[in-house]
């Protein structure tokens, strides 16, 4: 079921929206070659605890899967190859030359906001970087096509076809997702699928919109069985950006912007 | 957080249905309506309840599926 949020659910929804923008913002100015990934994860913890809130994705257990343990960390960060979900660990040190995805939510208030973006660490392969610079794009397109009257495929389809047009890959068994009082609810939105089909869009839907992209031709992430961190079947580096997202008339108004025009 | 969705899963026959398609239970329990793919056909593959398969499921629509593999 999708619901249409109403306005005063939509003012809830930016200040935890404007709260995970600043998180990943801080996280931007901070990561640097030599951090654990933990460093990360306990840097945002503090500052989400300290401004009440508390993280979306600590302790969160996707339904219908008894196999996944709850999530334990904050933020979800995947170094390269690894697509999302992967777990911050005081074993995994950032590198010159790793891309870097970094995917925060923020619970504040009652409802979630949720976003993300991949951090490049010093100089990296042309291909990488434009990879990374695509899938930005990638995520611009789809949100220019969130607006009242459009349909939800027409979303996926502009982010599919501007990331072929550079013959990256699309991850199809990950998808983003409709999110409000609850991190994931209806509908699904993935990443690849035709141009008109699909649920009709209207105003007060708030989606999460994340395209994941890869090099090479890995069409699904895979996670080994009960893990978290998901991974390119050909071990090619990934990037992934994300924001939360209010269809409107017109034009789509976006909670997780922030000042650094991200 | 990306939410994951399987996009090919095992389940069991609980039901023939007409025009070839199939009632199955998922593994993570889930029931869905099942097709049974050209391949399948084909080959003449019979498929009974009780039978295990594999199911391929696209993320738009996870009440429906496509048999792929009828488990010996």
């Amino acid at each position: 079921m999708i619901t249409i949020k109403s306005e005063r659910e939509i003012e809830l929804m930016r200040e935890s929206g404007a709260l995970t923008a600043q998180v990943l913002d801080l996280l931007e100015k901070e990561i640097k070659p030599g951090m654990s990934t933990k460093q990360l994860d306990s840097m945002a913890e503090a500052f989400i605890r300290d401004h009440s809130a508390v993280p979306s994705f600590l302790n969160y257990a996707p339904k219908g899967d008894p196999d996944v343990t709850p999530y334990p960390a904050t933020l979800c960060v995947s170094i390269n190859e690894e697509v999302v979900h992967g777990v911050p660990s005081i074993k995994r040190i950032l590198k010159e030359g790793d891309i870097v995805s970094v995917d925060c939510g923020v619970y504040k208030g009652g409802y979630h906001g949720d976003a993300a973006r991949t951090f490049v660490l010093g100089i990296i392969d042309e291909k990488v970087q434009k990879l990374v610079d695509v899938t930005s794009e990638c995520l611009e397109r789809g949100i220019a096509m969130a607006v009242e009257g459009n349909r939800l495929h027409d979303i996926s389809s502009a982010i599919e076809d501007h990331a072929r047009s550079f013959r990256f890959s699309v991850i199809e068994n990950m998808v983003g997702h409709g999110i409000g009082s609850e991190l994931h609810e209806d509908p699904a939105v993935p990443n690849y699928g035709r141009k008109n089909t699909g649920v009709r869009l209207v105003a007060g839907m708030t989606l999460a919109i994340e395209p994941m992209i890869a090099l090479g031709r890995s069409r699904r992430a895979i996670s080994k069985r009960g893990g978290w961190v998901a991974v390119t079947e050909d071990g090619k580096p990934s990037a992934h950006f994300e924001h939360t997202i209010v269809v409107r008339l017109g034009k789509a108004e976006v909670l997780t912007r922030t000042f650094l025009g991200r | 957080m990306a939410k994951e969705e399987s996009i090919e899963i095992e389940g069991v026959i609980l039901e023939a249905l007409p025009n070839a398609q199939f009632k199955v239970k998922l593994e993570n329990s889930l029931e869905v309506l099942a097709h049974v793919s050209g391949k399948i056909r084909m080959h003449y593959i019979r498929i009974l309840p009780g039978d295990k398969v594999k199911v391929q499921i696209s993320p738009y629509d996870i009440t429906k599926g496509r048999i792929t593999y009828r488990y010996k």
